[in-house]
């Protein structure tokens, strides 16, 4: 998937919120500008003292990112998030607490929920990394989205693409099986919802679980998992 | 964050020797979650993170043998089995390893943090992550373990701080596995010292960490390449433990005061081999040493147990505004005593 397909960056639907936003910061942006930070624009190019050391410079690094290999050069001081968002824009993935207290981050990796703003791009190395965008696309999404959409599961959907990367690798690892409450809260402690949609959230993510079509929808990700995807 | 270089070795000297060559500007890593966050605050900026991935050890099991370790150095309790973890195993992996009598073990893993930090998180790293005092995690604070004059906790806001050991530094110990682990007298493998030829060594778990008396800018006394590679925990027959944690939140949050107790029960239903210990109270991991004296050898009954628990707290010294976790962790002990020797709760 391009990401071109992503909602965000859909021509056909004209204006879009980020674009309107984008054009006038960084006319904002640029005015505001006025010295080159060295940090950021090293004169030289740092150099480690240490064989075998990478990541001062950019560096190569192959990862699989929603299904499509990535090649590309980071240093290593760029987290996972910032990648996705400041090198990818993949945006879907969100950037709040950036300390790893929040879960707005979450993606999987090789079906793990973990915080990418804890992790350095560097680490993913070879893995395999599935963002909110890779759970369905953008004219087709998956039941769990859909269920989220039904329980009205989100207000301000900062922590929307969270909730779904933890409540989708729980349904992953349950396999079919019904889920209890507990369990989904349990899979969910780590995303902070400032608006309190957790009851929500939970009842959808139950109706996956435990709705009509759930055994059959959870024998075809036992599938998916068996066959690597 | 500032630049820096990662290095990857699969060599525990190679990685020990790195780190040693320039110890004020190279660091280790393994999960990072600590490393990470001091290094986004910037209190914390190395240049070069020595990675640990492929170094060490992950895994939760119960061990075939013992340490080879001459049998008069070995400061491994005597037991018939003993149960080993490795430094790089996650917490989500410690919670969800099966091994008996090790529920103090798994209940802390499995509460600890959030899931997405206990899939990161290691059991190296949060033995040996630095305190979580507001004081000491901002940046533009000169707090005494940053080389300060003085905690500032002292006339600050205390609220999370120590009501025991606490002085001259009045922090915390931040670890949710320490607590468990010193109930379970659990001894750590560390490589310490020069990094050519230098032999592992066991060390109890409870000398590992450093009293803010002896040197309040530590709180372990592991130097720079020094490296903690797997904690050996005895596994008693019929042994029993719990674990408990107070949090303000349910989730994501620190907690006000833990508990941790291990004990077996003999033939004639009198604990034996207890051992008690306090977390989120003092600078170290706390040894409830006077509370397991009170309880050896004795039969669980509601009123021992609330004994114990004051005498536990009987040096308690709160600051402004932390007495309140006097009363919790008395009646967060008792409930671990409780749960721990299956005596049902009164209330």
């Amino acid at each position: 998937m391009s990401k071109r397909d992503a909602p965000e960056h859909d021509e056909t639907r004209g204006l879009t919120r980020r674009g309107l936003f984008r054009s006038i910061g960084a006319a904002t942006l640029v005015a505001g500008c006025t010295t080159d930070d060295p940090s950021v624009h090293p004169e030289q190019a740092p150099t480690p003292d240490v064989d075998g050391a990478i990541g001062l410079t950019p560096t190569p690094l192959e990862f699989v990112l929603d299904g499509q290999p990535q090649k590309l050069e980071v240093e290593a001081r760029t987290t996972l998030l910032d990648l996705l968002r400041l090198d990818l824009d993949r945006t879907g993935t969100k950037v709040v607490c950036d300390r790893g207290a929040c879960g707005a981050c979450m993606v999987l990796v090789d079906e793990v929920p973990r915080n990418s703003c804890m992790l350095l791009a560097l680490d993913v190395a070879g893995a395999s990394i599935t963002t909110v965008a890779g759970l369905g696309k953008s004219s087709q999404l998956s039941a769990l989205q859909l269920a989220f959409v039904e329980h009205d599961a989100m207000q301000c959907g900062f922590c929307t693409s969270g909730m779904l990367i933890s409540s989708s690798a729980l349904l992953r690892r349950s396999a079919g099986q019904p889920l209890e409450r507990a369990q989904v809260e349990d899979a969910i402690a780590g995303n902070l919802c400032r608006c309190g949609t957790y009851p929500h959230v939970v009842d959808a993510v139950l109706s996956v679980a435990n709705g009509p079509g759930a055994a059959r929808r959870g024998s075809e990700l036992l599938r998916a998992k068996k066959g690597g995807a | 964050m500032q630049p820096f270089a990662l290095i990857r070795t699969k060599r525990i000297e190679r990685a020990r020797e790195i780190v040693r060559e320039k110890p004020e500007t190279r660091v280790l890593r393994a999960g990072g979650i600590d490393l990470l966050d001091r290094m986004k605050e910037g209190i914390d900026e190395p240049e070069l993170l020595v990675e640990l991935r492929e170094v060490l050890w992950a895994g939760a099991k119960l061990a075939d043998g013992q340490p080879l370790i001459p049998p008069d150095t070995n400061p491994l309790p005597p037991a018939p089995r003993y149960a080993e973890v490795g430094a790089l195993t996650t917490l989500a992996e410690l919670a969800a390893a099966e091994l008996p009598g090790l529920d103090a073990l798994h209940q802390a893993a499995g509460q600890a943090a959030t899931p997405g930090i206990r899939n990161t998180a290691t059991v190296g790293g949060n033995l040996l992550q630095r305190p979580r005092c507001w004081y000491f995690r901002h940046r533009d604070l000169v707090c005494l373990k940053k080389g300060g004059d003085t905690c500032l906790a002292i006339t600050g806001d205390n609220r999370y701080h120590a009501i025991l050991g606490g002085g001259p530094s009045f922090i915390v110990h931040p670890s949710s596995l320490a607590t468990p682990l010193l109930a379970l007298d659990a001894v750590v493998s560390v490589f310490v010292g020069d990094a050519k030829g230098s032999v592992q060594q066991l060390v109890p778990l409870a000398e590992l960490f450093v009293s803010p008396e002896t040197d309040p800018t530590r709180e372990h006394s592991l130097g720079p390449g020094d490296l903690l590679t797997q904690v050996w925990i005895p596994v008693l027959d019929d042994m029993r433990s719990a674990y408990q944690a107070v949090r303000e939140k349910q989730s994501h949050d620190w907690p006000l005061v833990e508990a941790a107790a291990r004990l077996r029960l003999d033939q004639a239903g009198s604990m034996r081999d207890v051992r008690v210990a306090l977390g989120h109270v003092a600078p170290i991991p706390w040894n409830a040493s006077e509370a397991a004296a009170l309880l050896e050898g004795q039969a669980p009954s509601v009123d021992l147990f609330a004994r114990a628990a004051d005498a536990a707290l009987a040096d308690a010294a709160p600051l402004d505004g932390n007495a309140y976790k006097i009363p919790m962790a008395k009646g967060l002990l008792r409930e671990v005593l409780h749960r721990a020797s299956g005596l049902a709760l009164p209330e």
